[in-house]
């Protein structure tokens, strides 16, 4: 036996190891009635029933799979897609080579594309192709696949993937797929390995029967030798320790070797982020962003509903600090009807604290609903690109106001503690000189402002680095006006989540780090390493 | 970043034009192509997109076709609507593309 070692691409991270299942092409049979009439009613009646059963299925999903789910009902349902087919049937074609060869076409369009996310659509046409094929011949050519498994194949449709269990382990290996293909998506939501662009099989007419996949490094080695199994094995046990710790740590207080205490919050975009997560994990919220409430296509929201929200995360924390950062609109943050068009360079235009106080009537209405959400809980609130005192003070007596309005109309309210977020060097530079009830520092924006690149470029990422000392010096610069004010000091930029970065950030004397919930284990294992 | 460069006419018959760059990641790919094409059928107008001012013209209200346009990030995406809601439909369809689809 001699192993197969493939390298294709990463799509989805992580080791596994297991039997290998074949993804074959089944071909149903059917028998036709001859007349197109009954024909063109027999196709009509496929599509409406893998309509029917799609819809089902997303009534039983959520987030990404239901968007996935939801397009492939809206092709099914636009006439287009079937117009070939029934041009074909009206010349008497069967329903199902009708079908086929049209969808085939259609297939052959997107296979052709320039774009890497069209050609990646390729799957989801095939799978619409697939179900409604099954529809016609009453037969599922949906492949069975037990879990734990690797799945092998050319491409593998969503449907199948959705009708896997991935709770046992298991991996997906691809001849052909894309990391951008919607099985991607799924997969590292999942967590199931995949490794795709294996290129065409060497087996020679042999299916291998145990397969080792490195989503880590995207190679994939089919009958290993039993030393490289060995080796991956206990890559896998290292790994599945490494995992086991992290997560056992989560509810753990997070403590330097050298026994500094340091505080971890949670940075969230949306209340459903929460969803599942035990507020032990953490020490409160660090960072609520705002924007998903100010979605163009729903229109501003209204005091009401933004209470709503705010109160929901207040009451999911029990007593736990929750910041929350006022609207955060602007630079890449475009929102329609009120962020500014056509600046020359948004990340230096009309963005966060400056666009809220240029748009008051829409600011009032959030710290309307702050000040009524802050007595379901402990609320901060925080202002986003602070650059001069004078910015907070402003904010600070507009959330006076709407907080004096309130009590005067007897509305339960009370007025939450206003601090900054210090991404502007200018703010940095001189903390000290303003008056706010906190600071936290968003390393993100510091980092591009600080080192004039950003990040998404390119040519210039690698100067978009946190660690720079001058970054640095302005973190420390910030820590020690937090301590000399005897206000606390936060960072919620991703910095605080790369673990490569926690030992100079705590070198900086910051002791509290707000991270996306994910990375909560794994940065309280990193801060247990440190020790000063 | 979008320019109505209509003539805003009253008349219905006279289609309404204006354009607008595809700002989300991913171009016009799925899940935009379906927001689109329900935003469209909102409307009774005839609505139609391209990527060059001059055509050739795609429905719409068809995710089918909307996606064989393969329209990529950065692309610009021409709007011609005619119909008496056009106004209405032509203000909704830009600020779809400009809010990235609510996906930026």
């Amino acid at each position: 036996m001699t192993e197969i070692c493939l390298t294709g691409r990463a799509a989805s991270p992580g080791l596994a190891m297991g039997p290998v299942t074949v993804l074959t092409a089944t071909v149903a049979s059917r028998k036709a009635t001859g007349d197109p009439a009954r024909e063109a009613d027999a196709l009509k009646a496929a599509i409406e029933g893998a309509i029917t059963e799609i819809s089902e299925l997303i009534a039983t999903v959520q987030g990404e799979v239901a968007d996935i789910l939801e397009f492939q009902v809206a092709m099914l349902g636009d006439d287009a897609l079937a117009e070939g087919a029934y041009d074909a049937i009206a010349v008497g074609l069967a329903a199902d080579h009708a079908w086929r060869s049209a969808l085939d076409a259609e297939i052959a369009g997107y296979r052709a594309a320039e774009d890497e996310y069209f050609r990646a659509r390729v799957a989801d046409i095939v799978d619409i192709r697939d179900r409604v094929l099954a529809h016609l011949s009453g037969v599922s050519t949906v492949t069975k696949i037990t879990g734990g498994s690797i799945v092998a194949g050319d491409d593998i449709s969503p449907s199948t993937f959705l009708a896997a269990d991935w709770t046992r382990g298991g991996a997906i290996a691809l001849a052909a797929g894309s990391p951008s293909s919607h099985v991607a998506m799924l997969a590292r939501a999942r967590g199931a390995p995949m490794v795709v662009g294996l290129g065409a099989w060497l087996w020679n007419g042999r299916t291998p029967a145990l397969a080792l996949v490195d989503g880590d490094t995207g190679t994939v080695i089919f009958d290993p030798e039993p030393e490289t199994r060995l080796l991956f094995e206990q890559r896998i046990a290292a790994a599945n320790t490494a995992r086991a710790a992290a997560d056992a740590g989560r509810a753990e207080p997070a403590i330097t070797a050298d026994g500094r205490r340091i505080a971890v919050l949670l940075n969230i975009a949306a209340p459903e982020d929460l969803a599942d997560l035990d507020p032990a994990i953490c020490d409160g919220i660090g960072l609520v962003r705002t924007e998903f409430l100010f979605e163009a296509s729903q229109g501003l929201p209204d005091e009401d509903s933004q209470y709503a929200v705010y109160r929901r995360i207040l009451e999911w924390a029990k007593g736990k600090p929750v910041t929350i950062r006022t609207l955060d609109a602007g630079g890449d943050k475009p929102i329609a009807g009120l962020t500014i068009d056509g600046e020359s360079n948004p990340f230096l235009g009309l963005r966060g604290i400056r666009l809220s106080l240029a748009r008051p009537e829409v600011f009032r209405v959030q710290l309307r609903a702050l000040s009524r959400a802050a007595v379901h809980g402990v609320l901060k609130v925080m202002l986003p690109m602070i650059a001069d005192p004078s910015e907070l003070d402003r904010a600070g007596a507009m959330l006076d106001a709407e907080f004096a309005a309130l009590k005067a109309e007897g509305i339960a309210c009370a007025r939450p503690p206003l601090g900054i977020m210090v991404e502007v060097p200018a703010a940095a530079l001189r903390a000290e000189a303003f008056g706010a009830a906190f600071y936290s520092i968003g390393s993100n924006d510091l980092t591009q402002y600080t080192m004039a690149a950003a990040r998404d470029i390119g040519a210039v990422a690698d100067l978009n680095d946190t660690s720079n000392p001058a970054v640095l010096a302005l973190i420390a610069r910030t820590v020690e006006a937090g301590a000399k004010r005897g206000v606390e000091v936060s960072l919620c930029g991703d910095a605080a989540g790369d673990t490569r970065l926690t030992t100079p950030l705590l070198a900086t004397g910051l002791t509290t780090l707000s991270v996306a919930p994910v990375a909560v284990g794994r940065l309280k294992a990193a801060i247990a390493m440190v020790s000063s | 970043m979008h320019d109505v460069n209509a003539s805003r006419t009253t008349e219905a018959s006279v289609p309404l034009t204006a354009s607008a760059v595809l700002v989300n990641p991913v171009g016009l790919h799925a899940r935009p192509s379906v927001k689109l094409t329900q935003c469209a059928k909102g409307f009774a107008a005839k609505i139609e997109l391209a990527l060059m001012a001059d055509g050739p013209w795609t429905d719409a209200k068809s995710p089918v076709k909307v996606m064989r346009v393969k329209a990529p990030q950065g692309a610009t995406l021409y709007f011609r609507v005619t119909g008496s809601d056009g106004e209405a439909a032509l203000t909704a369809m830009l600020a779809l593309v400009h809010d990235g689809f609510g996906e930026v």
